[in-house]
């Protein structure tokens, strides 16, 4: 049996005002930046973009209980929300979106959304699924011997769990205690392949059990709930009691990729239903709800936000692109060793 | 100078490197308290401890995963694939994670990664204790693959890829391990990787070979001076990726035939490369055919001894075709 992980209020969690305005805001700014991403690519702008929308509350909470600057983030392709609580800014995520010279994750030459960045801590992935896992595993093995006091982050969605890389990892990660969390995003569908034809449980996080760790359920539309599930997580690995698998239950609002057709898996009724528990909506009760921001202050955010957002745009939209001539670069290391 | 085989220079080499840098770590499957199943890390647990030695669960791709994540993170890990026959579950991430990752991270992150596997047939290994898998990996630009034949050679091919910034799949023929033998420096010494190296100084006709070919090729060329006057030189290839294109294409200018010999099956072999490479670099100075000798296009070489034999190029084959060329 997998532990449920039972909401708190933030008070209990540690976080001030000031933390839950700016976690609110975070999941604002993906928000808008999904929205953004998708009119882009309507208008013939962004070749092709890979929505969050729906994700921002397990994305947040969980990625706010790592430390910046010190620990490392393994995202996956959906994990927008993840990478800016890591330091990427819209700015950054919009020059990856119209492959500029100056993408941070690529130049460039990866597909949106492929993260990565030394300078913040966040591991360049790919686009085969879970192969980001053992790296994790590894990466907080190197962290552990070399005497850091990091601790590895892992994010990947429910389709990911099936694929062998998955297990490897946990498995090498449970048997040395490693100092790593591993967070499913299960949204119930690996592009159009439902849960029930992906495992034959109910619960990501039984597999836990499997490899010599603790597996937690949470709901992943409440945000706080996600955060407490990780800072418990994160504080577990940081005392050298090993790994933890968090499985956020939640829905993607939109199809898999701009090229993906959700029709053709999902009913609208389903869908809609989902976004009743749209944890921006949820996230936006409890503030108001605890004083923290009313409904007008929630809407300045969200107009401060976007305008953020579309000059994030309008600036990224107008920086170089890639000079064809540097093709070459960076098969191998330039300064030799 | 010691006279050593080439495991035992494989492993001084790999001893020496973990004595000088903590960051160097070896894993895979029975690395640790049995030593390596060809006992390249005999000694090794009682050395450097479990940290450093790590007998990992039996999954290559998460051997070469693990050893991935290591290595963007600070540490050189020399991560074994017990034999080379096994490593295709590791296909993906050796391919698509380790060679890729500077180039998708536009020279953010790099993976300086040595992959070590035995390989190659001789030695009753059947169906899978027996492939050649350079093919594969030379195919793949950001991957380094690296097939030395000799000790010497082993040992400074070795030290170059510990020291390498990049992924270097580092191939050892398991059939020349014990038989091979030769005097090797005693001080630290790299082999540059991506050059090639003249092993017998001839002027009739250039033969390229890698691995135990390269052993039968210089055997073969002995037999072909002795018996047919002609001077063959024997270039070792060393390094199957990045290819020491001018090396060869060197020697065939100045002899005007060229052969080359690899056991792995001759369709698409690494060979293939070779040979095109000097159809297209160097035809006008060649006064014959290039001639291919490679394993045939079989699933693999049997147990069976005559199997066996039937599919491995050997001294006596290649002797033939290099007499073929030399008369033409």
């Amino acid at each position: 049996m997998a532990t449920r992980v039972t909401p708190a209020a933030h008070e209990e969690l540690g976080l001030s005002p000031d933390d839950l305005v700016r976690m609110y805001r975070l999941m604002v700014t993906a928000r808008l930046c999904d929205e953004a991403a998708f009119r882009l690519n309507r208008q013939g702008k962004a070749p092709f973009v890979i929505p969050v929308s729906g994700h921002e509350g397990c994305q947040v909470g969980t990625a706010w209980a790592f430390r910046s600057g010190q620990d490392i983030w393994l995202p996956y392709y959906r994990d927008l929300a993840v990478v800016l609580v890591a330091g990427m800014t819209p700015y950054e995520v919009f020059l990856g979106v119209f492959a500029k010279a100056d993408d941070p994750c690529s130049g460039g030459r990866q597909m949106p959304a492929h993260w990565g960045s030394r300078r913040l801590g966040i591991i360049t992935g790919s686009s085969p699924i879970a192969t980001q896992v053992p790296h994790a595993a590894g990466i907080a093995y190197a962290a552990m011997y070399r005497g850091e006091d990091a601790v590895v982050g892992c994010w990947f969605g429910d389709g990911a769990t099936s694929e062998g890389d998955w297990h490897e990892g946990l498995n090498f990660a449970g048997i040395h205690r490693l100092p790593v969390v591993f967070i499913c995003e299960n949204n119930r569908y690996a592009i159009s392949v439902h849960q029930s034809k992906q495992m034959a449980v109910e619960d990501v996080a039984v597999r836990a059990e499997g490899y010599g760790f603790p597996g937690v359920v949470v709901d992943g539309n409440d945000v706080l709930a996600c955060y407490r599930a990780a800072r418990e997580a994160v504080e577990r690995a940081r005392a050298g009691q090993g790994p933890t698998l968090i499985e956020c239950k939640t829905y993607r609002f939109h199809s898999h990729t701009s090229d993906d057709d959700d029709r053709t898996y999902r009913s609208r009724e389903e869908v809609e239903e989902a976004k009743h528990r749209d944890p921006l909506l949820r996230f936006a009760a409890y503030l108001k709800e605890h004083g923290v921001l009313e409904d007008r202050a929630a809407e300045e955010l969200r107009e401060e936000v976007r305008g953020e957002v579309e000059e994030a745009i309008d600036r990224a939209w107008q920086a170089p692109d890639p000079d064809p001539a540097t093709l070459g670069r960076h098969v191998f290391a330039e300064d030799g060793r | 100078m010691t006279e050593k085989n080439v495991v035992t220079a494989i492993r001084d080499t790999l001893l020496e490197e973990m004595r000088g840098d903590e960051r160097v770590v070896v894993l895979g499957e029975d690395v640790g308290a049995r030593g390596g199943v060809f006992r390249v890390t005999q000694g090794f647990l009682e050395e450097f401890g479990d940290r450093r030695v790590i007998d990992t669960p039996l999954a290559e791709s998460g051997i070469v995963g693990v050893a991935i994540g290591m290595a963007m993170h600070g540490l050189l890990p020399v991560a074994e694939i017990q034999f080379a026959d096994f490593i295709h579950p590791a296909f993906d991430q050796i391919v698509s994670e380790a060679a890729r990752i500077r180039y998708r991270s536009n020279g953010d992150f790099g993976v300086p990664l040595v992959i070590r596997a035995p390989y190659g047939g001789g030695v009753h290994g059947a169906l899978y204790h027996s492939q050649s898998i350079e093919a594969y990996y030379g195919h793949v630009p950001g991957l380094k693959v690296v097939a030395p034949a000799t000790p010497g050679d082993a040992a400074g091919l070795l030290r170059a890829a510990i020291h390498d910034p990049d992924p270097v799949l580092f191939l050892e023929h398991k059939k020349t391990y014990r038989l091979i033998t030769e005097d090797v420096p005693d001080e630290p010494r790299e082999v540059p990787i991506g050059r090639a190296d003249v092993k017998r100084e001839g002027s009739d006709l250039t033969v390229v070979a890698y691995g135990l070919m390269l052993h039968h090729c210089l055997e073969a060329a002995e037999r072909l001076e002795r018996e047919e006057g002609s001077s063959a030189e024997v270039v070792d290839v060393r390094t199957i990726a990045p290819l020491d294109r001018e090396t060869i294409l060197g020697s065939v200018r100045k002899t005007g035939k060229a052969m080359v010999v690899y056991e792995d099956n001759r369709t698409y072999g690494a060979g293939a490369e070779i040979v095109a490479t000097i159809a297209e670099e160097a035809m006008f100075d060649l006064d014959g055919p290039i001639l291919r000798v490679g394993g045939p296009d079989v699933p693999a070489m049997g147990f069976a001894a005559p199997l066996e034999h039937a599919f491995l190029p050997d001294a006596e084959r290649i002797y033939e075709r290099m007499r073929e060329l030399a008369r033409f």
